[in-house]
């Protein structure tokens, strides 16, 4: 089976202008939904406490409502279905700091008897600890994207660099703005799910160039543009197939995986679509708009083959004892 | 599908016949090493290395504890006015006004002759400044002295909460320092929430034990005074432990504390009501003995973490140093306490900082979930795979499955924590390892369009994929370790298996598949049937 013909090159970078200009107001409208409906900071971040309860039947959340409120500990807490309708999670945005007995105590003891329950988890995050997991996240990504940066100059060259954190920053604005859209509790799976949005992202973006870097030196045509488009077309199938596969399991982790699981596999399905998106009509176009002086260079590369091969001339010479 | 069937069958019969390389080596040796290393976590064998199960998925408990070292130092400044107070009464020097404050201890000499033989005690604590004008003293711990408290505060509660929790009997609990003045506790394990509240109250029980003296001039009058009128007097007005309203006027520099017990034990009284007795070393029984000989008729208080469980009449001097405390305890109440007592006092109070606690019954709905998730998955990928690539496909599952062989098997050699996130990881990496087949393979399939013979198109189709291959998953090892540098517990799982996963796919999916190329060149040759072997159209 095959997606794609090898013998056709598609002119993506003809398209490039309308792509970016959607990719742009995707980025906007994420960091409009950002500033306005903002990221839903979980537990881990703002800190906090949730309490997991499930029932044997169908949970009776009027019911707890009226006997939490017995407790001034539990002012402000929401009641929300959690997967099932037998399960609920208590969300408050205090927490207790007795190790002796917490809230989860408390609330086994207020809903003593509004039916047969299970507390399943409990999960309390001091502000401390919160602000400390907040900034070392920020800390995480700044830092994985610095070193990506690194890499990527060493490897090829500062224009690809730049241009893949671009396509890296696209991603990251558009699966942050998702997760305003949806209002999905930002905890530390979804931290790790972004993280390895920029890994897999890059992933991406970085076979592309490879191809483009490749073709820089051996395709037929000196047109940055041109070269580009083959590059893409010969990892088409290769990025929509990746894409696929990865799809394919993140998706099964979707649907099967729980409900803990279900902010972390949303996360990771909104970066793989925008990823695989971003590699062929971010990445590329941008480095396209970088220009890249394909003759000059092919003339530098031979420049510096011919300056070589003189000095293995000059060598062999020398070492048959002519000069 | 048949012809596909008939040469997989075709496979197996001459596979004895095909020439054998390096890399196919290799690769069988890492085979053969994850699936026996693999084996015992995955059939929970008794013997060899396992992997562990994080406290997300076999249920447990996770604090982040906090250690309140300003009260370590507090503590101290009590303590030295005891020994000050033990070593005048002792030497009868008349004192005025011995008071333990939260920043110094301060005291008036009435006697002035007196003053070398305070000299002669104070010149032996170390860590503290005397302050000395007339007959005014203050003694101050010097910062350095303040800094080795706090430490000491920190260290001595990990040893503390780590014997207790090794009496309490909970499989491998962790109690490790973090940071400065934080405390990690993990315990798997837990079964319920009841257990999970009785490991808590042991863990933070401050397990202070005091014996202090009854102010029996003024006890009388503990009803009708506040706090700030007893300070005046040098006293504190403490509660009964069992009976509620009852209180007690007592002196506020305590006799001796629990520093000098030795053991702790449970048994019964004559009503069959579980007590503890506890025994106190040579130093604690001298300072007893001296106390209860000089004050017969007083009475005697036990006061554990700040409430009295009794107040006896001292009929005589007790020698001996031991004694008896009983409450209104349960036999399991009893026993926790005196694990507390024997593992001594925590010398300053924890408190929480993060909690995680999962119960077993949702850590084994993550499992199934997950499972379910990774079995689903794969099978996806799997069908895929054969579907597009035909007998290439096969070959990249073979290098599929070997490596989630090896991911297993890696993590059970270092021991390491599969958590929830862990178990994302690894669907994650099904999806991705197949990627540097699917490169490979493209890469193939363009040169054999080209026209080049097979084996110039597999070993140039590798060599052109390495690079690409190479540098992919290099940025997301970067994006892994940084995770692992910064991410918290579960996410380290997370962080771990993606780092194994990218590490073992270059192995299987790289060296691997090209050893079975390799081994099979000459026969993928004699077929002439590329679309079978790659998928390619036979137009081509």
């Amino acid at each position: 089976m095959e997606f794609f013909r090898y013998t056709k090159t598609y002119q993506f970078m003809e398209k490039s202008k309308i792509a970016l200009s959607i990719s742009l107001l995707l980025v906007v409208l994420s960091y409009v939904l950002l500033m306005t409906k903002g990221l839903n900071y979980g537990v881990d971040f703002a800190g906090g406490t949730i309490v997991q309860v499930k029932y044997t039947e169908a949970a009776p959340i009027d019911k707890m409502r009226a006997q939490l409120k017995a407790d001034p500990v539990f002012d402000g807490a929401t009641i929300t279905e959690f997967g099932s309708p037998e399960e609920v999670i208590i969300r408050l945005k205090t927490s207790s700091n007795s190790v002796m007995s917490d809230i989860g105590d408390s609330a086994r003891e207020m809903l003593k008897d509004s039916g047969d329950f299970e507390i399943r988890r409990v999960d309390i995050v001091g502000p401390k600890v919160g602000n400390e997991l907040r900034e070392q996240g920020m800390m995480s990504l700044l830092l994985a994207t610095l070193g990506i940066l690194i890499y990527v100059a060493f490897r090829f060259e500062w224009r690809f660099a730049i241009a893949s954190i671009i396509a890296l920053i696209h991603d990251i604005s558009i699966a942050l703005g998702a997760l305003a859209l949806f209002q999905i509790d930002v905890n530390l799976d979804v931290l790790a799910a972004l993280l390895t949005i920029l890994g897999y992202s890059l992933n991406d973006t970085i076979i592309v160039f490879d191809r483009i870097r490749e073709g820089i030196t051996e395709s037929k045509s000196t047109d940055l543009g041109e070269v580009i488009d083959e590059s893409i077309t010969r990892t088409l199938a290769r990025t929509t197939l990746t894409s696929l596969t990865t799809f394919f399991v993140v998706f099964t982790l979707f649907i099967f995986g729980g409900e803990i699981i279900h902010s972390f596999a949303f996360t990771l399905l909104v970066g793989i679509v925008v990823g695989t998106y971003s590699s062929i009509f971010v990445a590329s176009p941008v480095l396209m708009r970088f220009g890249f002086d394909i003759k000059g260079y092919r003339a530098r590369l031979a420049e510096k083959a011919k300056h070589h091969a003189e000095k293995e001339r000059m060598r062999s010479q020398f070492e048959q004892g002519v000069v | 599908m048949m012809s596909l069937l008939n040469s997989i069958k075709m496979l197996s019969l001459e596979s004895m016949r095909m020439k054998l390389n390096f890399r196919i080596i290799v690769f069988v040796a890492a085979i053969i090493f994850g699936i026996f290393f693999s084996m015992p976590s995955l059939l929970q064998t008794e013997k060899g290395a396992k992997i562990t199960l994080g406290l997300d998925l076999q249920g447990g408990l996770h604090m982040l504890l906090g250690v309140k070292t300003e009260e370590a130092v507090d503590s101290r400044y009590t303590s030295i006015a005891s020994s000050i107070k033990h070593y005048t009464d002792r030497n009868d020097i008349l004192l005025d006004s011995l008071t333990p404050g939260d920043t110094a201890v301060s005291f008036v000499l009435l006697d002035s002759d007196d003053a070398p033989a305070i000299d002669e005690l104070l010149k032996e604590m170390s860590g503290v400044k005397v302050d000395i004008k007339g007959e005014n003293y203050r003694l101050v711990l010097t910062p350095e002295s303040i800094i080795a408290t706090k430490k000491m505060a920190v260290d001595q509660a990990i040893e503390t909460i780590r014997n207790r929790l090794d009496q309490f009997g909970l499989a491998e609990p962790t109690v490790a320092r973090q940071g400065e003045d934080k405390i990690l506790v993990e315990l798997p394990g837990i079964k319920s929430q009841e257990e999970e509240q009785r490991a808590r109250e042991l863990i933070s029980r401050s397990a202070k034990l005091q014996m202090m003296a009854l102010d029996e001039d003024r006890k009388m009058r503990v009803y009708t005074m506040t706090e700030a009128e007893a300070a005046k007097y040098g006293d504190i007005i403490l509660e009964d432990a069992v009976r509620e309203g009852e209180k007690y006027l007592i002196k506020e520099i305590p006799i001796l504390d629990g520093s000098m017990l030795t053991d702790a034990q449970v048994s019964f009284d004559q009503n069959n009501r579980p007590i503890i007795n506890f025994s106190l070393d040579s130093e604690g029984a001298q300072i007893f003995g001296d106390f209860t000989g000089s004050y017969v008729g007083n009475h005697l208080a036990i006061v554990l973490d700040g409430k009295v469980y009794s107040a006896p009449v001292i009929n005589e001097r007790i020698g001996g140093g031991s004694g008896q405390i009983s409450g209104n305890y349960t036999v399991l109440e009893a026993q926790d306490l005196a694990i507390a007592l024997r593992s001594g006092a925590l010398l300053a109070p924890i408190y929480l900082m993060e909690k995680r606690s999962v119960g077993p019954s949702l850590g084994a709905d993550s499992i199934r979930a997950s499972m379910i998730a990774l079995i689903g998955g794969f099978i996806l990928v799997i069908v895929f795979m054969v579907f597009y690539y035909k007998m290439a496909g096969i070959i990249a599952n073979i290098a599929l499955i070997a490596n989630l062989f090896i991911i297993l098997a890696v993590m059970s050699l270092f021991g390491a924590t599969l958590t929830l996130p862990g178990m994302a990881g690894i669907v994650l990496t099904v999806g991705m390892a197949v990627d540097a087949n699917v490169i490979i393979s493209e890469r193939i399939r363009e040169l054999l369009y080209q026209g080049v013979s097979l084996h110039k198109a597999i070993e140039q189709g590798y060599s052109n994929a390495m690079r690409a291959i190479l540098d992919a998953n290099i940025t997301t090892l970067i994006a892994a370790i940084v995770l692992y540098a910064y991410g918290t517990g579960a996410i380290k799982g997370f962080a771990i298996t993606i780092s194994i996963g990218i590490l073992a796919s270059m192995l299987t999916a790289i060296l691997g598949t090209h050893g079975i190329y390799e081994m099979l060149e000459s026969k993928i040759v004699k077929s002439k049937n590329l679309a079978l072997w790659f998928g390619v159209k036979k137009a081509a």
